[in-house]
């Protein structure tokens, strides 16, 4: 019986692009239905048309590249950024503020920077805040979970608002709550109640709040997680920079929320809100933008929690991952070359 | 004579297309980025650079001689805000509406590069014609570049042309404004300030694609010519 004898390296299987962005969407699926569970199918039509979008736009780039098309597609990132994009924008937007961040992302951050791998910038969170920025009305109108909603959207519905352009007097009618109080998404609420005077406990007795977390938003944030736990226990990711992010954010809640429990959310309800659980799982850790080596991706994380923690209680917006990654990306080649690892046996310079 | 017309040529080309202040000596870029919101202002401003930059073109040209070489670039400084401050004056007198729109960005002409470089560069050297010829070239280079960026963010931000058109040319000239399409939400991207330097980009990437068709074109006929042999030894 002969043995085969492999020359070095041993190493085991590693993914391969197109299998890492794949098992990355699927892991992002359980997040996804709980979405759609509490806010319609908005997000499930928006994921579809940002994702056939990202696709077309990516291979007419490359075809005017003179590049593989089919070999590039089948690598599935650009797929991928469709879907991020899709599920951070709001579910009832209209088709065309999905189509022209889609196509901002792949064009214009992505491909005229060189295509994957020459990217400084996170494309999907680019292009929200090249959204956010443009179109702040159509942005941010969630609307209001549907365990709590006057009107829950159903299909038909979202369809017809998401294609035919919706009246924001038809927007404002699926934010009412079952009270007939309009509502904002959780950290929106607690930011204009800060703003008004409120305290945090005035603020979380309202119906959008249930047992100090943000109704629907709390399930979402969870079922990213536990997509996220699968991510780390499949090796697809690495602890280090969504550990740096949840860390990060989690002290400077926690410190906020001990000098004044009145003026400052507390720590849950930073870690179980908004974007927290998708940014830090499934957007900060694109490993294209982020930084490279170990120190450097616990820095590259804690940035991020910071500059979150640091817009979100005092900045303009409610939410901030999307600037703050980007802000994040900027810094990845300076956090880099300062956390360089040491070769071994290498002393410090003296 | 012939060689005259063909400085001339040559300066033209230059000012327009080759040497671009805007797309490639890339100078003025914070007036270029900032004021092109709209067709009416980047017209504004691109024409009064341009008056400036003659008049300051003619003036460096004439006083070349006595100025002492140590000292040129204060008195070309000083010749320069002289000039901008009779434009800024003319524009507060007769275009109001411009000059509030415009601001800041009328008085900053004084530090537009494209000015003080074309004055050092050119007009310390050459004949008073030419020198005014080339500021009137320079200025129009960047003044299309101006007109173009400004043409293409004020559609894509707010489905408009020639918006406030009146600013700029008088009552009659509200009749131009052109509203192509109608939007209730300006794509405010293209308004700010990143839109311009997206767009810039782009104008940019679309001049290196035009020169380039243009080289491959010229060099196309060199067609590889066929090697022969020349026989050096004789055969016996």
């Amino acid at each position: 019986m002969a043995f085969k004898i492999a020359s070095s390296p041993h190493l085991s299987r590693s993914f391969q692009t197109s299998s890492l962005m794949q098992r990355v969407m699927l892991c992002a699926l359980p997040g996804v239905a709980v979405q759609c569970y509490f806010f319609g199918w908005g997000t499930v039509i928006q994921a579809l048309l940002a994702m056939s979008i990202a696709i077309i736009s990516e291979a007419v780039v490359l075809k005017l590249r003179a590049r593989n098309v089919t070999q590039t597609l089948k690598d599935n990132s650009a797929l991928l950024t469709g879907l991020l994009i899709g599920i951070a924008i709001p579910p009832l937007a209209p088709w065309w503020v999905t189509v022209i961040g889609t196509l901002f992302a792949i064009v214009i951050v992505k491909q005229l920077y060189g295509g994957l791998g020459h990217n400084i910038f996170n494309p999907a969170m680019a292009a929200y805040v090249m959204l956010l920025i443009s179109f702040p009305v159509q942005m941010t109108s969630w609307v209001a979970p549907s365990v709590i909603a006057s009107h829950p959207v159903d299909l038909v519905h979202s369809l017809q608002m998401v294609f035919t352009g919706a009246s924001s007097s038809e927007i404002d009618a699926y934010k009412l709550g079952v009270d007939g109080i309009s509502m904002a998404t959780p950290l929106d609420t607690i930011k204009t109640d800060l703003a008004m005077g409120l305290t945090t406990i005035e603020s979380l007795s309202k119906a959008i709040f249930s047992d100090g977390f943000g109704v629907g938003w709390f399930w979402v944030n969870l079922a990213y997680l536990a997509g996220g736990l699968v991510m780390l226990k499949l090796k697809v990711i690495r602890w280090h920079i969504t550990a740096g992010i949840l860390a990060s954010l989690f002290i400077c809640s926690s410190v906020g929320y001990l000098l004044n429990p009145d003026t400052f959310a507390g720590p849950l309800l930073h870690l179980f809100s908004g974007a927290t659980m998708l940014a830090a799982f499934f957007i900060a850790t694109d490993p294209v933008t982020a930084a490279t080596s170990v120190r450097g991706r616990l820095v590259f994380g804690a940035l991020i929690g910071i500059i979150v923690y640091i817009i979100r209680t005092f900045g303009g917006y409610p939410d901030a991952f999307a600037f703050a990654i980007l802000l994040a990306n900027l810094c990845a080649p300076f956090i880099d070359h300062y956390m360089k690892p040491r070769a071994y046996g290498h002393r410090a310079s003296t | 004579m012939n060689s005259v017309l063909n400085e001339y040529k040559t300066i033209a080309i230059q000012g327009l297309w080759k040497n671009n202040p805007g797309l490639v000596q890339l100078l003025g870029l914070c007036p270029l980025l900032a004021v092109t919101a709209t067709l009416t202002n980047a017209l504004g401003l691109g024409l009064a650079t341009m008056a400036v930059l003659i008049g300051s073109n003619v003036l460096v040209s004439l006083v070349k001689f006595y100025v002492p070489r140590e000292i040129r670039i204060p008195v070309f400084v000083m010749i320069i805000a002289a000039l901008v401050t009779c434009v800024q004056l003319l524009i507060n007198a007769y275009a109001y509406g411009l000059y509030l729109s415009l601001g800041i960005f009328l008085p900053l002409i004084v530090t537009n590069c494209v000015i003080i470089g074309r004055a050092e560069a050119f007009a310390s050297r050459n004949s008073l014609l030419k020198s005014a010829f080339d500021g009137f070239m320079m200025g129009l280079g960047f003044l299309l570049v101006l007109a173009v960026l400004g043409a293409s963010r004020e559609i894509l931000g707010q489905g408009t042309l020639f918006e406030g058109a009146d600013l700029l040319l008088g009552d009659w000239a509200a009749s131009l404004t052109v509203h192509l399409w109608q939007v209730d939400t300006s794509f405010l991207l293209a308004m700010l300030p990143p839109g311009a330097f997206i767009g810039m980009g782009f104008l940019i990437a679309f001049k290196n694609i035009v020169d380039k068709q243009i080289a491959d074109r010229t060099t196309a006929p060199l067609v590889t010519e066929t090697v022969t042999r020349a026989r050096i030894t004789k055969v016996s």
